[in-house]
């Protein structure tokens, strides 16, 4: 097996506030992961607002470091101490897809120019042709075309079409890994459905591998291999994503799970969440734990007695 | 569900409101907001889903008095009721707006955990807005503050953190925490709860409730996600293509839809443990610079004749409280069941 991506012992400290009311935050707590690049999957994390999901997709982009710990991709470290070659050529093969399309584009910067600076910098295009070959190519692979998408601001297209704008973009330089950070939460359910399928097939026919960063359990379901669940800091819970997810074992993968809003009873106006279920999943957040290993295969966090 | 009573506190009447630009000479209107007539009553809730970019924002935006050219009022009036007088804020002075803002009416932009100045402490950022209509001694308005955003499930020590020190979903639910901190008798949200985890979600979903029902304020509220219409919303309203074209109380919305779009979106949940394709719209958004003719989403519907293409289907009262702007609305089939739903998730 070749990695394309090992996070080893990785952790992130951060501190928070001024000089008088300072804290200290361990966004991501001993993290550990590893991707093949022999069978791309589509890798999920899911988990508590405020978990890590984020920090932790930043440093494996290279744009924050681990306290502690190491990343590596293709066998080198992954680190923003290097030289601007070596950088460009990382940042080629891993690309981000942000959540808000609207944040992630410049509003007076047209769509087709912020596509073109990245076929100049990464591929290093020049003709006019080139150009319009690599962003025509890569818009084709969202189901969208140059012809649609040349002359228009963000404003102009709508969110979905943003979005995959979004991925495309993402897409030109070929890159072998996508980090997209909750990019269907803003879109309506057909255009979600659309979006996430074309992550599917981005695997399947292309063979990228993708983080993916979510809040859906529904769409983690339905295109993710495998997933890990973080509750403050820790992954508590990883695995293949349909057994964890049928039959989730953490306290806090359970609650998650039946926290899911249904519609069958729509209009009852049910809110409420079993207070028990809370409480236990709270009071593990502050005992030490380690992750063990199941019979199925998933990899749980047990705890020592109190 | 909440204590609605009969009395209207806002009152929109044929609504219009289009993008107006020029570019290099020419120029284009988009009617994101084209005609819409609606009321909100006291203590309601009222969920509004709809296609992206069919104008959900910018119809909310009108109601919050925060529209920003090119978005101009072209017609219409949107009407509150509020304890402190009536305004209609489609017409009211920068300085009138200024005087029911935050007290009466609150607004949750979409997107809003971007919109957080980033130089401002969150605990200035809450000095800025509540504390002169909170009215508060010092103490009091800081254990106020403290309090809220306890039920928020944040900790006091936010109020010390820059935004860049917060998560996505912290973001969130301090812009919540800012619109609801006064207790108005109005809330406007768009996409309030996104970008948070289901868990917390939920609580936040609850505590909007909580703070409408003690107050029996009036909440309308704009989601893509149909579950939380579901379990939120007194009645929900379905808009396409800048026109509302249904609304009625939830339970019927989801089991017994009265336009096909509808019928649609609530059928498109994708469901935990269901891997099966989910069927996508056939066709292309409309264009709001040149809406088709006849009904709007006659291009898309399963269940277009002839009469659809050429004539405008009204919005008209089907049942109590329901109305649905279709020619064939009798022909139309709910997809899924209450009973088709519980077997699913299970
Ligand atoms: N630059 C920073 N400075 C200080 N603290 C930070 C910084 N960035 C993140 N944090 C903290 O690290 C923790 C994890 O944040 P992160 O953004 O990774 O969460 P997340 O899992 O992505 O949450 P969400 O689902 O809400 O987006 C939070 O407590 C946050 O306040
Ligand atoms: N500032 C603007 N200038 C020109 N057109 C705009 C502007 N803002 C929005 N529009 C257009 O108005 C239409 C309605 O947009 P709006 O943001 O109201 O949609 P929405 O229903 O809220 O969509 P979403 O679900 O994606 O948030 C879209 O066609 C959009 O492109
Ligand atoms: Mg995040
Ligand atoms: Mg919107």
């Amino acid at each position: 097996m070749t990695t394309l991506l090992e996070v080893r012992n990785v952790n992130k400290r951060f501190t928070m506030g001024g000089l008088l009311g300072r804290r200290v935050i361990n966004a991501v707590q001993d993290a550990n992961l590893t991707l093949s690049s022999d069978k791309p999957e589509i890798f999920t994390i899911i988990g508590e607002s405020g978990s890590g999901k984020t920090t932790l997709a930043r440093m494996i982009l290279g744009l924050e470091l681990p306290t502690s710990g190491e990343i590596s991709f293709a066998g080198k470290t992954v680190s923003h101490r290097v030289g601007r070659q070596e950088r460009l050529d990382f940042m080629a093969k891993v690309q981000p897809v942000f959540q808000n399309p609207f944040e992630a584009f410049n509003p007076l910067k047209r769509v087709d120019r912020y596509l073109e600076s990245t076929a100049r910098r990464f591929l290093r295009l020049k003709s006019r042709d080139d150009l319009d070959g690599a962003m025509d190519g890569a818009l084709q692979k969202v189901g969208l075309s140059l012809a649609e998408v040349r002359g228009r601001y963000p404003h102009e297209m709508s969110g979905g079409q943003l979005q995959r704008a979004a991925i495309a973009r993402a897409l030109i330089p070929n890159p072998p890994l996508l980090v997209a950070d909750e990019p269907v939460s803003m879109v309506d359910a057909s255009l979600r459905m659309s979006i996430v399928n074309l992550l599917k097939s981005l695997r399947d026919d292309l063979g990228v591998s993708v983080i993916y960063i979510t809040h859906d359990l529904a769409t983690a379901y339905y295109i993710s291999n495998r997933l890990i669940i973080m509750q403050r800091g820790r992954i508590v819970e990883m695995g293949d994503a349909r057994t964890v997810l049928d039959n989730p074992e953490h306290p806090y993968s359970r609650l998650l799970k039946a926290s899911v809003l249904s519609t069958e009873d729509a209009g009852a106006g049910k809110l409420a969440t079993d207070p028990e279920m809370v409480e236990l999943a709270n009071e593990l957040v502050k005992r030490p734990g380690r992750l063990v290993d199941r019979p199925d295969g998933r990899m749980v966090m047990s705890y020592d007695r109190a | 569900m909440s204590q609605t009573t009969k009395q209207d506190i806002l009152r929109v009447n044929d609504l219009k409101a289009y993008y107006q630009m020029n570019y290099f000479g020419v120029n284009r209107e988009v009617r994101a907001v084209d005609g819409i007539t609606m009321t909100v009553r006291k203590g309601e809730v009222y969920g509004i889903a709809g296609e992206s970019s069919s104008g959900k924002t910018s119809f909310i935006k009108v109601l919050a008095a925060a529209i920003r050219p090119p978005l101009r009022v072209v017609s219409g009036t949107v009407e509150f009721d509020f304890k402190s007088g009536k305004i209609d804020v489609a017409h009211a002075s920068p300085s009138e707006v200024e005087r029911v803002r935050w007290r009466d009416l609150s607004y949750i932009m979409q997107g809003s955990m971007s919109v957080l100045n980033p130089v401002r402490k969150i605990g200035k950022t809450f000095r800025d807005f509540a504390f002169r209509p909170l009215g508060l001694s010092n103490e009091a308005f800081e254990a106020r503050v403290i309090e809220h955003l306890r039920r928020l499930k944040l900790p006091p020590e936010v109020l010390n953190a820059f935004p860049h020190e917060l998560s996505g979903g912290m973001r969130q639910r301090v812009t919540i925490g800012l619109a609801t901190v006064c207790h108005p008798e109005f809330v406007i949200a768009d996409e309030p709860t996104t970008a948070l985890d289901v868990v917390v979600q939920k609580e936040v979903l609850g505590l909007i409730r909580e703070i409408q029902q003690d107050m029996n304020s009036s909440v309308v509220f704009v989601t893509h996600d149909m579950s939380v219409h579901a379990n939120m919303a007194d009645r929900v309203g379905i808009i396409y293509a800048g026109r509302l074209v249904e609304e009625g109380p939830t339970r019927e919305m989801f089991f017994a839809p009265k336009h096909p779009y509808t019928a649609h979106l609530v059928a498109s949940l994708p469901r935990i443990g269901d891997t099966t394709q989910r069927p996508a719209l056939e066709g292309r958004p409309p264009n709001l610079a040149d809406p088709p003719q006849g009904c709007r989403f006659h291009p898309r519907c399963p269940l277009a004749v002839d009469k659809c293409r050429k004539d405008v289907p009204p919005l008209e009262q089907v049942g109590p409280d329901h109305r649905t702007a279709c020619w064939r609305w009798q022909d139309v089939k709910p997809l899924v069941s209450p009973h088709v739903a519980h077997g699913v998730m299970a």
